[in-house]
């Protein structure tokens, strides 16, 4: 019965948006990790959304396609007896913007309320269908 | 004898059904706010509605935006639920523009889905009747 998908489909919101509350979390607990295990700074790190289709046409899930690495160059800050600094004097820190990604958890909250909602609508009209003509 | 009870309640059955199917794609829409180029969704309810009443009567559809399928290979437009019914999926047109490409939006999508629901219920309530209606009448 189709109203059984719209669990299914907010259940797939659900987890797209705790795992990108996960990378949120990891790249604000990573905002000053000079070195990781590969020697290199952290670099910030996004999820890529893509639709999946559930079923039938009317129903369209949304799964994580891959979390990418943010590409742009880390920031470099002058601090000469830092012991990870280069020739000049520079440190590179990692290129994590602290306000973009507390601004990506607003929003990843939001979604998952709206979808918590969505799933618990669907469960009281089911409920409600359970019992018709009694 | 049952084709009448069937044809009674042939109404409030198709609506329902296009009620889900439409509480459906409000969820896909609102599960996919954050995805880019996702265009949302919707059913047209008066159309899809009239459509499925005059397939189910026999007569000529009177939704022209179905595709004729006449090879095993033809796919069909829009979304078939488990009652055979389609209903045409059409696109909603956003008021705001957005770089992504995503036209979600998420107020638009809540008060729909709000009163889907409702209507759902409501649907609900006139098959609930109508069965009262018919127990009353066998045992009064």
């Amino acid at each position: 019965m189709s109203l059984f998908n719209v669990f299914n489909i907010a259940g797939s919101a659900m987890t797209s948006q705790s795992q990108r509350l996960n990378v949120v979390a990891s790249n604000l607990a990573n905002a000053d990790s000079t070195t990781s295990s590969t020697g290199q700074p952290y670099r910030a790190k996004q999820v890529v959304f893509s639709a999946q289709r559930m079923g039938t046409a009317d129903a369209t899930g949304v799964k994580v396609k891959e979390v990418v690495e943010d590409q742009t160059a880390p920031r470099l800050v002058y601090d000469p007896k830092h012991p990870l600094a280069d020739a000049k004097g520079y440190v590179a820190m990692p290129n994590v913007n602290v306000i973009e990604e507390m601004v990506n958890m607003m929003s990843a909250s939001r979604s998952y309320q709206t979808n918590v909602d969505a799933m618990n609508a669907a469960k009281s009209l089911l409920q409600k269908t359970l019992s018709i003509g009694q | 004898m049952i084709g009448k009870l069937d044809q009674m309640m042939q109404f409030n059955e198709a609506a329902l059904s296009l009620r889900g199917q439409r509480q459906q794609v409000l969820a896909s829409n609102m599960a996919n706010a954050d995805t880019p180029n996702y265009k949302a969704r919707d059913i047209d309810f008066g159309q899809a509605l009239q459509g499925a009443m005059q397939r189910s009567s026999g007569g000529t559809p009177g939704n022209a935006a179905a595709l004729v399928t006449t090879a095993t290979n033809h796919l069909s437009a829009g979304g078939r639920s488990s009652t055979g019914l389609s209903a045409p999926l059409m696109y909603r047109m956003p008021q705001q523009g957005s770089i992504d490409g995503n036209t979600v939006e998420m107020d638009t999508e809540r008060n729909q889905f709000a009163d889907n629901a409702i209507r759902y219920e409501a649907g609900l309530t006139f098959i609930s009747s109508q069965i009262k209606g018919l127990l009353s009448a066998i045992q009064s």
